[in-house]
């Protein structure tokens, strides 16, 4: 009996997560399936595979016609690269130092931080992009200056969501390993490296994957500060390459592709790694 | 977290410092540049602004007469309350169950993530698309079920009623559907992760006491994951006020007639669209003082159900 019971509750719990993965991989296999489809039928009939007639390499051709996308991957990599691995950096310093120490000012430091969260990027980027005139970093037109200015940014506004994450996983470390390693004679940033990151670990690859995810995607401050056309990186090229594709929905899909797999191959590196730091697992807690 | 380890305080500075840095000169001056903005009157992007406003608390005494205003506070407080209830809780689910399974359990954290993997541009062509008003994916759907009204005219050309999906009746529904569904898989990760830290033993020696399934969720993983639940949650409430993205692409301004705003897509509208770059560095104001109240409310509530 109770083994039926123990099967029945595994074939629930089978059933319930295929379902929310069918709806979470459907709609990325439609895009990659009209990617491949003669732009007229997407509308009439997207939901079957693209055989025979309807098959064709057109609408990636068009886009690399269209675009430079070498210039445009190469762009994106060096912003969100650099954004990540500042964030991951700073923003486990300072969650430890948050976690870790009692002062005062500290729960002003952690409602700053909250606050930081809220700022929609659109209340402060018209500031950002004063500021950054007058540094001479923004609008000048040269490239590399130009990824600097969004590069910037881009940090800040992920360090405060980096830092809440990390402190609920750091909260959860128990502090007698650190006592121990402390009484072997391990300085506090000889704890933060060998104890809290190797601990943490999952937490920080977490971390490093939503911020090179949001650098990424974020058209909206790409758009700001990148104006000139070597400049531009994926997620713009994309939004360009809709404006102009119009109702040439095999374009869109097609590009589409383009910019989200190499975000796919990132992602699933990082995953494995997890699952690594996971079960090398030298502490679990 | 009395530690003696932590007495000394010196190498606190190295730790915030470098991080606090960035955040004053490229988050927090910006935001207080924002709040005096609210007070100028400022007539376009690249301008200068002409002096303070007449009074100069007008452009909030108009949050509280602006009724587009007062649909986007309804809509995104309902989408706030729906995010938490829907994103976190199946998150939640969701979590608890792969951590049950061992067979898959890979293959469900990664494929969980793809909405978030894809740009906001893309997700929201393709839920148009679903969406459609003739021959959309789940009119389609629906037709070929028989829950769509059909007229037979006297040619014998079949006259079907579709549903309107972006119409006054249904237009939260496809609005929320997929800016909760995108997000489901960003808690997912964090608990799964949460529910990885939890330390081996504590389940082993539940085991010895005889404490198995609900039991042991209910009173070893739950409390084990409370921070990591408040976490989630303020994430969830901050992120549903600033919402903007999906919703952008899909419903533009305000459709249907001027009831879909959001506090997001009605501020960025203000500011780059009309150009009331100092109304909507007010709005962008609101987002954050409401951000604070709802989560400390929310920070308060758990902590004090633990004390019980």
């Amino acid at each position: 009996m109770k083994f039926k019971k123990a099967s029945i509750s595994k074939v629930v719990t089978y059933l319930v997560l295929s379902l929310w993965a069918l709806t979470t991989i459907y709609p990325f296999i439609w895009v990659i399936l009209n990617s491949f489809r003669q732009k007229g039928l997407i509308m009439s009939d997207s939901f079957s595979l693209p055989l025979g007639e309807a098959f064709t390499w057109d609408n990636y051709l068009t886009a690399f016609e269209r675009a430079d996308f070498k210039n445009a991957y190469l762009n994106s990599f060096v912003i969100s690269g650099t954004v990540t691995v500042v964030v991951v950096i700073l923003a486990g310093l300072a969650a430890y130092g948050m976690v870790r120490y009692q002062f005062k000012g500290k729960g002003l430091l952690y409602s700053l931080i909250m606050a930081g969260m809220m700022f929609p990027v659109f209340s402060t980027i018209i500031p950002v992009f004063r500021l950054e005139a007058v540094m001479g970093i923004a609008g000048t037109g040269n490239r590399f200056l130009s990824l600097l200015a969004v590069i910037l940014p881009q940090i800040a506004g992920n360090l405060c969501f980096s830092i809440i994450i990390l402190m609920g996983f750091i909260q959860s470390v128990p502090i007698d390993l650190e006592e121990s390693a402390y009484l072997d004679g391990c300085n506090v940033f000889g704890i933060y490296f060998h104890i809290i990151i190797p601990a943490a670990k999952s937490s920080f690859a977490t971390v490093a994957i939503f911020t090179f995810l949001w650098s990424y995607n974020d058209l909206f401050t790409q758009s700001f500060f990148l104006r000139y056309p070597q400049e531009r990186a994926i997620t713009g090229l994309l939004n360009e390459i809709s404006s102009q594709a119009g109702v040439n929905y095999g374009l869109m899909a097609a590009s589409v592709v383009l910019v989200v797999i190499p975000v796919l191959v990132v992602y699933v590196m990082l995953q494995k790694h997890i699952i690594k730091g996971l079960t090398a697992g030298a502490i679990k807690g | 977290m009395n530690s003696m380890i932590y007495k000394r305080k010196s190498p606190l500075l190295i730790f915030l410092i470098p991080a606090f840095l960035f955040l004053l000169v490229f988050l927090y001056y910006p935001f207080v540049q924002n709040i005096i903005n609210t007070f100028l009157k400022i007539g376009g992007l690249g301008r200068r602004a002409e002096g303070f406003n007449e009074p100069w608390y007008e452009n909030y005494a108009r949050l509280f007469t602006d009724p587009y205003m007062r649909v986007a506070f309804k809509n995104t407080l309902l989408l706030t309350v729906c995010t938490v209830v829907f994103q976190v809780g199946i998150a939640l689910i969701l979590a608890l169950l792969v951590d049950t399974i061992r067979v898959g359990a890979q293959f469900f954290r990664t494929v969980y993530f793809f909405p978030i993997v894809i740009s906001a541009t893309a997700l929201g062509l393709m839920f148009n698309l679903i969406f459609l008003y003739k021959g959309g994916m789940v009119n389609q759907l629906l037709l070929s079920l028989g829950a769509l009204e059909t007229k037979t005219m006297p040619s014998g050309r079949v006259v079907v009623t579709w549903l309107d999906w972006k119409d006054q009746a249904h237009f939260l529904f496809t609005m929320f559907l997929p800016v909760m569904w995108q997000y489901v898989g960003f808690y997912f990760v964090i608990l799964v992760t949460g529910l990885n830290n939890i330390p081996q033993e504590l389940y082993e020696a539940a085991d010895l006491d005889g404490a198995t399934g609900w039991t042991r969720t209910r009173y070893i993983t739950l409390p084990m994951l409370r921070n990591v639940l408040i976490t989630c949650l303020i994430l969830a409430i901050t992120g549903s006020l600033k919402v903007f993205d999906l919703p952008w692409v899909m419903f533009g301004a305000g459709i249907p007639e001027n009831m879909g705003w959001l506090t997001g897509t009605y501020m960025y509208d203000q500011t780059f669209n009309k150009m009331n770059v100092d109304y909507g560095s007010t709005i962008a104001v609101l987002i954050v003082v409401l951000g604070v109240i709802l989560s400390n409310v929310s920070n308060r509530v758990f902590r004090r159900s633990e004390d019980l």
